[in-house]
């Protein structure tokens, strides 16, 4: 870090100080929260359970100013903070001064403290008038979480430490993060994790209040889709990053953060749909207290991961100090909530059994077995280091052939599944009508299957021929779905088709938003599939006029341009792609050669011995991607850099800066031959369009309703209000 | 100033937290259990028209036989009913009404 030195600012020093005083504040608040649910939920007294809501409230309250607070330190440069010396710096874009805040360890747990914050206060309020056995339980939970994490910021990861005197610049933003899908990914995973909190605190509360019928369930269902919803979205932007920024062409490599984020998201979706089960059967209760008990546990075993060093990834903060606390958390939630789920299995009982196989809550029984098992699968692949390591002494990584050959079978399952459960009813679909909704489906399967062994080498590839097959059929049921629902009430209503069809559809967002969902995920199966089957994938090295050929592309190295700038050095390369002799696209691939703040580099070599990052150079279209990186060779500049170190040291630097400008036009105007890598991925962006669909249709099936729940209310209640004089109990 | 501020935000915050704890139980306390149990038969409620109008959808697009939609459609207007009784003797006589 430079050394120059800013006058003490007393203001600025203060407002740290300030911030540590709020974080300290809430953590008082929250630790009071707690304890008041306690007292309250034992006691009954309602005073200190709207006492406890207050300062759930107040927590939010206190860590949205602490937040504000930081956000303008890091917009105004005040590098008197510590967090903002060590993650920005004046050329730091503004968009990634705002981001910032979270790629730090400190940071990312104050967006925790304050997303649950936020959402707490968001379920207290809603349910200030209901529940009155669950809620104390839930604050609670919920208080209790967040003086852990507020705990965790003061004694081992304080946002507000400051610096004394104040640098003049700061380090910048880690290039890797210069990106926006890995700016938005961060709040996009905690909101997920975060979120899955708020069910999860329902659920011990209601099996602390023995209240275990679906209650807790409806209240916090919302919540769980959006947790559903956020979580996939981060794995979304996750995964572009990787495709876009990290320069190996791929865009899930079984990280084992990646891993971390997809578990429990697979095990809440198994959660999504087995509450269902309970709502409309009264069945499955053992299984979703379980499964929100062990998607939140996950959530927190994600946080750990990032935070812990114990396994090694390109997403993680490395090794800290907060990784012991963590794994004491998660440890007492499990330990908890088996043994509230163990003490209470008596009141867990099903209402019904399922009386046949034929009926969707079958399906989504085998649904939770398929999800659950592939969360498993990759549960120990991931934590295979460390059980090797245990029992053997060594660590032994398990890499992605392994992950793809386990979990892909499942997969194919799951793709199957979509497409059977939304044609399954609840309670028992008739054989006959099982013959007749399987038929189209297994046709178009057929059909697909025929086809590909036709006209391509899909006969290779039996797992992507599988998952292509059975999306045709998850597509074709879906579409029947629609085209049911709009065919029942044309035929009820005398509506035209269109209308009935959107009338249909938006009298039962939650069904359809679902279905769309289901369609989605097949899409986004499709583009998996394809991309990691069929992919081409060469290296090249090419002088600037050669051609080289890549599947059906010819690809034309054309120049090399150098664009120095204060932050950093961009190299690009102009590639002329044509296809069957026209052109089809240009492409200009770029590294960007980021300063490092080492001296001993030099005030020339400082530019070229920093981190770097990779701009792909990409044709998107829905056939495929053509996807490029770019690796110059820069050590023929060695020789230049090493005098130029010698010779300018101690110069201005405008003039060390006119010297990295020459010498990197220079290079430019005759550069020795560069790497190239070129991937021809068929269908991935299918991927990308896919789960898009899938976070339209979870929108859509969470979107509230208030008309047509008048509608519908006003329709039964005429209709059984007149049974209420010759009814009889339910058997 | 900034350490004015934090005793004005510590002050607000503990007054606003303890102001339930302030003042004597209210007596609305003591019909808040019942105005709790409404608001949830009242959600139960919708549930159920809910999952009656799925049953009917799945009859009448064929994916259950008339016998098992009989069955069904009983069983969930019988649990309708229930609550429907339920929350009229939650209600306070004035508010009943015609349906």
């Amino acid at each position: 870090m430079p050394l120059q030195v800013h006058h003490h600012d007393l203001g600025a020093i203060e407002l740290t100080i300030l911030g540590s005083v709020l974080l300290a504040a809430a953590l008082v608040c929250a630790l009071f929260a707690a304890g008041a649910a306690v007292y309250g939920g034992r006691t009954g007294d309602r005073r200190w359970v709207d006492s406890s809501r207050r300062a759930v409230y107040s927590v939010a309250a206190l860590l949205t100013t602490a937040v504000v607070i930081l956000e303008i330190a890091f917009v105004r440069n005040d590098f008197h903070f510590a967090l903002v010396a060590d993650h920005s710096s004046t050329t730091t874009p503004t968009f990634y001064k705002l981001t910032a805040m979270w790629s730090s360890q400190e940071g990312s747990l104050l967006l925790w403290a304050w997303v649950l914050s936020l959402a707490s206060s968001g379920v207290l309020y809603i349910t200030s008038r209901r529940h009155r056995e669950i809620v104390p339980w839930a604050t609670a939970v919920l208080a209790g979480l967040g003086s852990f994490f507020i705990g965790l910021m003061i004694f081992k990861a304080q946002p507000f430490g400051h610096l004394d005197p104040a640098p003049a610049e700061g380090v910048g933003l880690e290039p890797l993060l210069r990106n926006p899908y890995m700016a938005v990914h961060p709040p996009m995973l905690y909101s997920g994790y975060v979120l899955w909190s708020i069910p999860f605190a329902f659920c011990i509360g209601a099996l602390i209040a023995r209240k275990l019928d679906a209650s807790w369930i409806r209240t916090t269902r919302n919540f769980a889709l959006l947790a559903w919803t956020f979580l996939g979205i981060g794995l979304l932007l996750g995964s572009r990053w990787s495709y876009e920024e990290l320069g190996w062409g791929g865009y899930w490599g079984w990280d084992p953060v990646e891993n971390a984020a997809l578990m429990p998201w697979l095990v809440g979706t198994a959660f999504l749909h087995s509450v269902m089960v309970q709502e409309k059967r009264g069945m499955l209760k053992v299984w979703n207290v379980s499964l929100i008990s062990a998607t939140f546990c996950l959530c927190l075993l994600g946080t750990f991961l990032v935070r812990s060093g114990v396994l090694q990834s390109i997403h993680a903060f490395g090794a800290s100090t907060v990784g012991g606390p963590l794994l004491v958390l998660i440890a007492v939630t499990a330990i908890g909530a088996t043994v509230l789920i163990v003490t209470r299995l008596d009141q867990l009982q099903p209402e019904r059994r399922i009386n046949s196989l034929l009926s969707r809550e079958s399906i989504f029984l085998v649904n939770n077995l398929l999800l659950v098992g592939m969360a498993m699968v990759i549960f120990w692949g991931t934590f295979f280091p460390l059980i090797s390591e245990f029992f053997t002494g060594e660590k032994h990584s398990l890499a992605a052939p392994w992950f793809d050959r386990y979990v892909t079978p499942i997969g194919v399952l799951l793709v199957l599944f979509t497409g059977i459960g939304p044609l399954f009813a609840w309670g028992r679909l008739s054989s006959g009508a099982a013959k007749r909704l399987l038929l189209w489906p297994s046709i178009a399967t057929a059909v697909t299957i025929a086809v590909l062994l036709t006209v391509s080498d899909a006969g290779h590839h039996v797992w992507a021929l599988l998952i292509f097959a059975f999306a045709a059929f998850a597509l074709v049921a879906l579409w029947g779905e629609f085209w049911r629902a709009g065919a029942t009430r044309h035929a009820l209503t005398g509506e035209a088709y269109p209308r009935a069809l959107a009338n249909a559809v938006g009298r039962n967002r939650r069904r359809y938003g679902g279905y769309i969902v289901h369609a989605g995920i097949a899409l986004t199966l499709i583009g998996i599939a394809a991309s990691s089957s069929f992919q081409t994938n060469r290296d090249l090295r090419l002088q600037v006029g050669q051609t080289a050929k890549v599947g059906d592309y010819t690809i034309a190295y054309r120049k090399l341009t150098a664009d120095p700038q204060n932050e950093r050095i961009a190299f690009a390369a102009r590639l002329d792609v044509t296809r069957d002799g026209k052109h089809f696209a240009t492409l200009n691939p770029a590294r960007n050669y980021y300063p490092t703040q080492d001296p001993t580099a030099g005030p020339i070599g400082r530019y070229f011995m920093g981190d770097s990052t990779s701009e792909v150079g990409l044709k998107t279209g829905a056939g495929g991607d053509l996807w490029t990186a770019f690796q110059p060779d820069l050590s023929s500049l060695n020789p230049a850099i090493v005098r130029g170190n010698r010779e300018l040291r101690g110069l201005p630097p405008n003039a060390q800066g006119l010297a990295i400008i020459a010498l990197a036009q220079h290079y430019a105007q005759d550069p020795p031959p560069a790497n190239f890598k070129v991937i021809v991925n068929p269908l991935v962006g299918w991927i990308w369009i896919g789960a898009l669909i899938a976070v339209a249709g979870a929108i859509m099936a969470g979107w509230p309703a208030l008309e047509s729940r008048r509608r519908l209310e006003a329709a039964y209640r005429a209709r059984l209000g007149r049974e209420l004089g010759t009814a009889t109990p339910p058997n | 100033m900034e350490f004015v501020l934090a005793v004005v935000i510590v002050v607000l915050v503990a007054w606003f937290v303890t102001a339930p704890l302030r003042g004597r139980p209210r007596q609305s306390d003591e019909i808040d259990p019942g105005v709790a149990e409404l608001a949830e038969l009242e959600a139960r409620k919708e549930a159920k028209y809910r999952q009656i109008r799925d049953a009917e959808t799945d009859h009448a697009s064929g994916k259950l036989s008339d016998e098992d939609f009989k069955h069904l459609d009983r069983e969930l207007r019988g649990e309708a009913i229930d609550i429907l009784k339920r929350i009229d003797r939650l209600r306070p006589p004035e508010a009943h009404g015609p349906s």
